[in-house]
């Protein structure tokens, strides 16, 4: 039997508004507990919410990203649930018109190949507080500075066909925020969460099959991991004639597997209605058209721009403008060097390794956009072999100044100059007697292979420095004239 | 509409309140009366009518993006029955 796995998103994304939804505290992340609650946030009596413009512009700019209907007008409605973290007993949410409607969406796979995912709709909504379990006597302690924080919450159709599909879209989302630079993104502080649908079904089935939902996936790499093993669960299940129980799990990346919340067996019954504290918000076409022109390029703009300006692979050009922070880096380091292969070619590579072992992003990079230009400059003019590159790359991260900085100060300049090369050649011919033999006894379809011992021996000697091609055309001219 | 007890039960969970045995006929029945009223409204023809979210016909008007609250944590924090380290504590709830 071959199955499908079936799955659609959930996405929480927090909005990097100065203050929360509805009341004038702050919203910033790691403040002393409960200095950021407001009476408002509190539910103290008398209190009454009021909207935040950003709030609604940041997430008019998403639905455009997102080539999705704007709700012109949207109404706020109460999801009711009694929480100690939400001290209103309800939640301020949109159900019937929220502020973003139906959009699309193209994901980009490894294989190069892409998809369309359908956006359901998305809508604003205020976060709620923390609570901490830790020993306070048996009791839980409650932080409310997050209570009233801006989400959009973003709801895909259940497009997704694979865990790699799932990633995808969400780095895709992530993407398209933090462009728009209407939320930081950081999944490790929470300012995007994810929730996964998943259902499963035999392949060429119509209907879907029954779905559970996956709590607490807070990393790309969790994503993938959650739904696989709750793919797999389900497909056991079915195999042994079981049926699947549609519920919320949590996901256990210690142990890797998803577990049933039995706490949610009472079951959803939000029991939503219209918030009578709040009006319904409209926003006119003008306001629309006026944030259309705003929104800055979109990472596929960007990646497309990439490919035809700076004749990058589509491959290259998707993986520099996944985050605009890169992009922005590429685009300065061909402004310094003017080829922009190389400079995707290290950014992807040397620059991203480095990054990844300092587990640093990319704009704290000790290798500054113009530090890499100049070093491209010197590979490119042949000034230093592009072994000898990777030593000024790690010089300059360990803050030894700019690329020509390092090779003057290292002496690493490539000798190009034949006379001193044609020594070096000699004098390593007459150290290697037994492989000088060796060479004229060979078949001649032999011999360009065992020349790489005497270039190693000479790049040896000249400390790396001597240019790579003088090496072959000399040596060859040697050894040939022994036989 | 009739209301059976055991939705009267349900919905007195989900609201937190606590209902006796005694008086649990009386509410079931009180519920009742008013959802006949409902059935009443549920009657008349909507159509092409839009679904009203507020009585009062006008629009919300949005605040700027400022923060206008200062810290009054520990005036709140003296309003709750217990509290440590600036956090409010309550009994023991985890998932």
């Amino acid at each position: 039997m071959e199955w499908e796995i079936v799955i659609g998103l959930e996405i929480h994304v927090q909005l990097s508004t100065q203050s929360k939804l509805f009341s004038g505290a702050s919203t910033r992340f790691g403040a002393a507990p409960n200095t950021q609650a407001c009476a408002v946030d509190l539910a103290m009596p008398g209190t009454l919410p009021v909207p935040n413009e950003e709030a609604f512009r940041y997430a008019v700019m998403f639905g455009l990203a997102m080539n999705a209907e704007i709700g012109k007008r949207s109404v706020f409605e109460r999801k009711n649930y009694f929480y100690p973290d939400l001290p209103k007993g309800y939640q301020t949410t949109q159900l019937e018109q929220p502020i973003v409607g139906a959009g699309e969406v193209e994901i980009h796979l490894e294989d190069g190949s892409s998809k369309r995912v359908r956006l359901h709709h998305a809508h604003l909504e205020e976060d709620a507080g923390k609570s901490l379990h830790e020993d306070f006597h048996g009791m839980s302690g409650i932080d409310l500075n997050r209570a009233g924080t801006p989400l959009i919450e973003i709801v895909s159709e259940p497009d997704m066909r694979s865990a790699a599909e799932a990633v995808a879209y969400l780095k895709k989302i992530h993407s398209v925020v933090t462009y728009l630079g209407i939320s930081d993104g950081d999944m490790s502080q929470g300012s995007l969460r994810c929730d996964a649908n998943v259902s499963v079904r035999l392949k060429g089935e119509e209907k879907l099959g029954t779905r559970t939902e996956l709590k607490n996936i807070n990393s790309f790499r969790f994503v993938e991991r959650a739904i696989k093993v709750e793919a797999e669960r389900q497909i056991d299940i079915l195999e042994d004639g079981g049926c699947i129980v549609q519920e919320t799990r949590l996901y256990d990346a210690d142990k890797n597997e998803t577990r049933s919340m039995r706490s949610k067996e009472v079951a959803n019954d939000y029991r939503y209605f219209p918030c009578p504290d709040l009006l319904p918000v409209v926003i006119t076409d003008n306001y629309i058209e006026e944030l259309r022109e705003l929104l800055p390029e979109l990472p596929d703009a960007k990646a497309e721009r990439f490919q035809s300006e700076y004749r990058l692979s589509a491959y290259d050009a998707d993986q520099l403008t996944q985050e605009r922070t890169s992009a922005d880096y590429f685009e300065e380091v061909c402004k310094s060097c003017e080829e922009p292969k190389l400079a995707a070619n290290w950014i992807t590579g040397e620059l991203a390794a480095l990054l990844n072992r300092q587990e640093i992003s990319i704009q704290d990079s000790p290798v500054s956009a113009q530090q890499l230009g100049g070093l491209i400059v010197r590979i490119k003019d042949n000034t230093i072999s592009s072994k000898l590159a990777k030593q000024v790359f790690e010089a300059m991260a360990d803050g030894e100044g700019s690329a020509d900085e390092v090779i003057e100060k290292r002496g690493l300049k490539q000798v190009s100059d034949t006379g001193a090369i044609e020594q070096i050649v000699e004098s390593v011919i007459a150290a290697s007697g037994a492989q000088v033999d060796n060479y004229r006894k060979a078949d001649e379809s032999k011999r360009p292979k065992m020349m790489g011992y005497f270039v190693g021996q000479i790049m040896k000697a000249s400390k790396g420095q001597a240019n790579p091609q003088i090496i072959n055309k000399i040596l060859k001219e040697k050894l040939d004239a022994l036989l | 509409m009739a209301v059976d007890t055991q939705t009267v039960e349900k919905l007195a969970e989900l609201a937190r309140i606590a209902i006796s045995e005694e008086t649990i006929e009386e509410v079931s029945d009180r519920l009742g009366d008013i959802l006949q009223l409902v059935d009443q409204l549920q009657a008349v023809n909507t159509d092409g009518v839009a679904p009203m979210s507020h009585p009062l016909d006008e629009v919300q008007t949005l605040r700027s993006d400022a923060i206008t609250e200062t810290d009054q944590r520990q005036s709140f924090l003296n309003l709750a029955p217990q509290s440590e380290e600036g956090l409010y504590l309550v009994p023991k709830v985890i998932d």
